[in-house]
């Protein structure tokens, strides 16, 4: 842009006029605007809002977060009694919510590969199967499936009082499944580290392996070196730490089982109504994504000799991966969202706990600010990998 | 110009929204514009409020609710019905999107001081205790250390239980659900021992939800202080002056032996100054709450008065005595402020 009205000589300064003209200062201009009026409007709502409330006498802030809770969880990951405070109740919900996505979408992706192959298997029997399990699920609406699951549950096994004990230890109730655990010792965060240490060096294992067939063409044995590594490095860490035996074995005690693991009906009926609705769409995207490679390209494999196998390993499926992980990423944040559900039957996920701050607090509007903003969060971290992932295994283009 | 022209509209337009303020009477005048009242009431607790097998809502706060239209509008008819569980209430009644909300909701300080209520009044003085299967073989609640509790999340009943179970240093796992009918399903379900709620509740659940009630006991402990009432959003006084001599007209017309039957007969022929205020004979009352001066005949002859509201509701529901609920004259806690 030149800027005449500095050029010495003019025999005319611009008045205001010519400036309202000018093509590039009007553009400035109505972003301008623009950007004024949203921020205008935002100022108003807010504002407004504050104004009425204030108006009717019900507080606002967030100050509520530093009072004591003085409900009870059912289902903490960490540390929660009444006396906690609004934020660590917020916190453990939160925890919960995490826990049912994360275990959600790991289940969903297995389960859905096994269906999305299977609608393509030439079995007629296994292909129609999948088809049933596919089009049964995918068209009941989520909230209902929870309840008939939740519903079931109860119904189907019995009262602790008579539990059912199908392995030494492991008793199935219609208050929850109860699994022996090893008794809290610090070998086990010794293998926690043993572990990780473990993963990172089979990392560099990996990538080592791969430069050197890219050179010479040798292949490495990765599986059974990175299997050799981890249980090795594991069971040396349990050795190290004393090797504890001692295990919280449930069994029944006054009105319920004591000790061990519970996995409660509301977290079974959660996981299971949403693993088993997402998985019949991932395995619509898996079946989409299979079907989307050409068959040229397993007739390629064939004649340059590369197995079956290998084929679909090396082959087909990084290309179908392609086409999937944009789908695969929606149904990846729809378990996410979903999940908020749980609150329809008992279980204390994020919702549930607002819900219930909202209620003894009064403060609604601060309670859905900060659950909407952690889904939010969730989802945005869910889609940024995602997005990661996409791009690595995106075709690089020369 | 044009740049102004828009700026100085938009500006305009912000400040005529900001200044609709609701003032005095708005709820009151808002009632008489659009002809009905909008109640917020339980989803389904039979006696105090649910519907019936012809879908009409009947109960003791659904009576309430009944008595304000009565009084404003003079059809106790003119009511719609939001159905609310018991953590949507607060909100529902805060956004405006119910007029008064009557649902068994128990009066404490921060409702009334934080959460921007007022209660106008308690139309049934009630207490927390606890139901479990006979079965069970429990006699007492100090004897349910241990135990799986159902409750509905973001009550009082919530709060209660927590703190009654430190207090004796025993521990419990509870298991929240927020609808009424899924929490009880629940709990017939034998997925927890013990359902927790108000006296009446639990009442009103075992005589009809339990499939057998007598396999089914109430433990003798009551737990809390549940004074039951309607309430009505903070700031529009007019309005929650209506609400609230509204229900103490139910409870004066009971003191003074009015009933829904001889009413009538007694606007004619009651000598009596405080029933000729009561009905409108004497002029004054009406007026001075803003409204019709057979406010309280109306009440009396659509709705009933308090005791015929309690007989006919929860007594005749739930087999409930009137206990705290009995007039102060014969030794229980209701007790009508004067109307003068």
């Amino acid at each position: 842009m030149s800027k005449p009205q500095n050029v010495p000589g003019d025999v005319r300064s611009k008045s205001l006029v010519d400036y309202l003209n000018d093509e590039n200062v009007r553009a400035v201009l109505y972003q301008i605007i623009a950007i004024g009026l949203v921020i205008l409007a935002g100022w108003y709502l807010v504002s407004n809002t504050l104004y009425n409330l204030e108006k009717q006498n019900i507080s606002t802030g967030y100050g509520f977060l530093d009072l004591e809770a003085s409900f009870e969880i059912s289902e903490t990951m960490i540390d929660y009694s009444a006396q906690s405070d609004y934020a660590t109740a917020l916190l453990v919900g939160l925890l919960n919510t995490v826990k049912v996505a994360v275990l959600g979408i790991i289940l969903c992706t297995i389960i859905g590969t096994i269906f999305g192959v299977a609608r393509l298997s030439s079995n007629w029997l296994v292909r129609k199967l999948a088809t049933v399990y596919v089009e049964t699920f995918r068209n009941i609406p989520v909230l209902l499936q929870l309840f008939f699951w939740y519903a079931l549950i109860p119904a189907a096994f019995p009262h602790p009082r008579n539990a059912f004990e199908p392995l030494p230890g492991v008793l199935l109730t219609s208050r929850g499944t109860y699994l022996p655990v090893p008794v809290a010792d610090n070998a086990y965060t010794l293998m926690g580290i043993a572990a990780i240490i473990a993963l990172v060096a089979i990392y560099f294992i990996k990538k080592w392996a791969t430069k050197r067939q890219d050179a010479t063409g040798q292949p490495f044995p990765i599986l059974i070196t990175s299997i050799g590594i981890f249980v090795g490095l594991v069971l040396l860490a349990y050795l190290i730490g004393g090797a504890p035996t001692e295990m919280s074995i449930p069994a029944l005690k006054g009105f319920n089982i004591q000790g061990g693991y519970n996995i409660s009906p509301e977290f079974m009926a959660v996981l299971i109504g949403l693993t088993v609705y997402t998985s019949t769409y991932v395995a619509e995207v898996v079946r989409s994504g299979i079907q989307a490679v050409s068959s040229g390209q397993w007739e390629a494999a064939d004649s340059l000799g590369i197995k079956r196998s290998v084929a679909l390993r090396k082959v087909i499926l990084p290309q179908s991966m392609r086409v999937a992980i944009p789908p695969l990423t929606n149904q990846y944040l729809n378990l996410t969202k979903n999940s908020s559900l749980a609150v329809a039957v008992g279980y204390p996920d994020l919702v549930s706990v607002s819900n219930t701050t909202m209620n003894q607090t009064g403060q609604a509007i601060e309670a859905i600010s900060i659950f909407m903003s952690v889904y939010l969060g969730l989802s945005l971290l869910t889609s940024l990998f995602m997005n990661w992932f996409n791009k690595k295994m995106a075709l690089v283009e020369r | 110009m044009k740049i102004q022209t828009i700026l100085a509209a938009g500006a305009m337009t912000v400040a005529a929204v900001a200044a609709q303020n609701a003032h005095a009477g708005a709820v009151l005048d808002g009632i008489k514009a659009k002809g009905f009242v909008q109640c917020g009431v339980n989803t389904g607790l039979p006696g105090f409020s649910a519907a019936n097998a012809e879908g009409k809502w009947e109960g003791i706060d659904v009576d309430v609710c009944r008595a304000i239209a009565a009084a404003v509008l003079g059809d106790a008819n003119s009511v719609q019905y939001t159905p609310l569980t018991a953590a949507q209430r607060f909100t529902a009644l805060q956004s405006g999107e119910i007029d008064i909300l009557s649902r068994n909701t128990t009066a404490t300080t921060t409702r009334d001081a934080k959460l921007g209520l007022t209660f106008a009044g308690i139309n049934y003085y009630d207490g927390q205790g606890f139901l479990v299967p006979k079965k069970l073989g429990v006699s007492s609640a100090t004897e349910l250390d241990g135990a799986t509790v159902c409750v509905e999340p973001g009550t009082t009943t919530e709060l209660n239980l927590a703190d009654y179970f430190r207090a004796k240093g025993m521990s419990f796992e509870p298991v929240v659900i927020e609808n009424i009918n899924e929490a009880t399903a629940a709990f017939f379900s034998g997925r927890c021992d013990v359902y927790t709620t108000d006296a009446s509740g639990l009442a009103s659940i075992r005589t009809t939800m339990a499939e057998n009630p007598d396999d089914y006991a109430i433990l003798p402990e009551i737990i809390s202080k549940e004074p039951l009432g309607p309430v009505v959003a903070q700031g529009d006084e007019q309005w929650s002056d209506v609400a609230r001599w509204s229900f103490l007209a139910m409870v004066e017309a009971e003191e003074f032996g009015v009933t829904s039957e001889n009413v009538d007969k007694m606007k004619a022929e009651s000598k009596n100054p405080g029933i000729q205020r009561l009905l409108g004979t004497s002029p004054g009352m009406g007026e001075a709450l803003g409204l019709d001066e057979a406010w309280a005949y109306n009440i009396i002859k659509q709705v009933g008065n308090y005791g015929e509201s309690y007989e006919k509701n929860v007594t005749a529901k739930l087999g409930l005595e009137r206990g705290l609920n009995a007039l102060w004259t014969d030794g229980g806690l209701q007790y009508a402020w004067p109307i003068r």
